[in-house]
């Protein structure tokens, strides 16, 4: 029950406070309440029990996969 | 790199080439024995599952903590909402992991379900709100378990409730606080621990700064970190970093997800709503200031006082072990009990129930 999962948001609903979210496939619906930056339709958000958590950081995302690759010396395709 | 959309970039998190280049380093690097201990279902599960546990160098030992919310609910609690589900004008709404949750004698609300009682799993705890809405004339009973990843969530359901004026609806507040058990276990002198992987999503609401202690009193190197295979291997690396130049730190792998100073929104809900007290985790016993209590003027929501019903020290079920497991002094498979009376189709304790708990991990990936 403590899973949380990334999931792309694909509408929001500012007046429900709601945002409806996917991913491979999977839809819900997930409130907005205590997601402390506001997230946009592309956005990546971590959901846990119906409720958005935190956006995701893609930039930081891409950093740390940049330092796996350059610590280790890799080519990442 | 040529990353297309942030579905490709969360893929890269399990590239099996940079996996094994990971490993390589770690076994290359590991100056000797190491037991780490992680305290999330989330992370138990991702290292069985993703097949790390058997590709990590026999000399670092994986030690599962208490983590999983469902199996650290106490014995009392059970005890406690279960009395609740018996009551003629009440429906418990609940998320479907602890429907199997063994109180004492092993009664479940799974067998209080079967005996004619109104139990309805809900995904999330403002489904709960529709409940209460649906049937005016009883009580919808929340029960409220995990940690701080999910306390905001109902700390901001029960504030709907409120604006909404929902007369019915109450919650049975037994979520617990990670680091003042991570406290507890750190000050028991039988529990070995070089080092903690922590809870990624916990952190994405607390930030770093409550786990400062770890280092700082006890010489913990204490990563946060993420789900994928690859930030776990990056946190033993880290882990073994600090090891070889002695100095032990909190340190934010996962902050892609985590910012330093947390989710401060998502806190205010949850300080607004609930007041921290002492709480009962199932083989912890009692812990101080980690668990929450419904405050000021939400107290109204809160189940046990408007129904009347109290949480008792209740002992442990007989021949359980899972408070060995969950302080990690015991492996689930040296348990007497495992995968003889003790399976996930018929669990004697919480730890074999939940599939986030160790002996059910044990029992489905390491047999
Ligand atoms: S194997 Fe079963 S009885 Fe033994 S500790 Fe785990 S849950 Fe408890």
């Amino acid at each position: 029950m403590c899973l949380a999962v990334p999931m792309e948001v694909k509408h929001i609903n500012t007046e429900l406070n709601v945002a409806d979210v996917e991913i491979a496939g999977v839809k819900r619906q997930v409130r907005l309440d205590i997601i402390d930056y506001p997230a946009a339709v592309g956005d990546y958000v971590i959901v846990h029990a119906g409720f958005a958590l935190r956006r995701l950081d893609r930039e930081d995302a891409l950093e740390t996969l940049k330092l796996f690759q350059e610590g280790l010396n890799l080519q990442v395709h | 790199m040529a990353l297309n959309n942030a579905s490709d970039m969360l893929t890269k998190f399990k590239d099996p080439a940079l996996c094994r280049n990971l490993l390589d380093k770690i076994r290359a690097e590991l100056p000797g024995p190491l037991a780490f201990m992680e305290v999330c279902g989330t992370h138990t599960v991702a290292i069985f599952q993703s097949g790390l546990r058997s590709l990590l160098p026999e000399e670092i030992r994986h030690l599962s903590g208490p983590g999983c919310p469902v199996c650290v609910t106490h014995e009392g609690e059970v005890a406690a909402f279960l009395e609740l589900a018996r009551k003629d004008n009440v429906i418990i709404a609940t998320f479907g992991d602890l429907m199997r949750v063994p109180g004492p004698k092993g009664a479940s609300l799974k067998q209080a379900q079967a005996e004619g009682c109104r139990i309805e799993i809900v995904y999330s705890a403002f489904d709960a709100l529709a409940l209460a809405r649906k049937h005016p004339e009883s009580w919808v009973v929340f029960l409220g378990v995990g940690f701080e990843t999910t306390a905001p969530t109902v700390a901001a359901t029960i504030k709907v409730a409120k604006e909404q004026g929902l007369e019915n609806f109450l919650v049975f507040a037994m979520h617990k606080l990670v680091p003042p058990a991570l406290a507890a276990l750190l000050q028991d002198p039988e529990v070995n621990v070089d080092a903690l992987i922590l809870p990624g999503h916990v952190s994405t609401i607390i930030g770093v700064e409550p786990y400062r202690f770890l280092a700082d009193q006890h010489g913990v190197p204490s990563i946060i970190t993420g789900f994928e295979p690859l930030d776990i291997l990056q946190a033993l690396l880290l882990i073994i970093d600090q090891r070889k130049n002695g100095q032990p730190q909190v340190f934010n792998q996962y902050s892609r997800a985590v910012a330093d100073n947390g989710n401060p929104k998502a806190r205010e809900t949850m300080t607004e709503v609930f007041t921290v007290s002492d709480a009962l985790w199932r083989g912890l016993g009692r812990i101080p200031e980690s668990g929450l209590a419904l405050a000021g003027e939400y107290h109204r929501f809160d189940a046990l006082t408007t129904l009347d019903v109290q949480v008792q020290d209740l002992p442990p079920l007989p021949g359980c072990r899972c408070g060995d497991v969950l302080k990690g002094k015991m492996q689930p498979n040296h348990c007497p009990l495992f995968s003889k009376t003790c399976t996930p189709a018929t669990p004697v304790g919480p730890c074999m129930v939940s599939t986030e708990g160790s002996c059910a991990a044990y029992y489905k990936y390491a047999l």
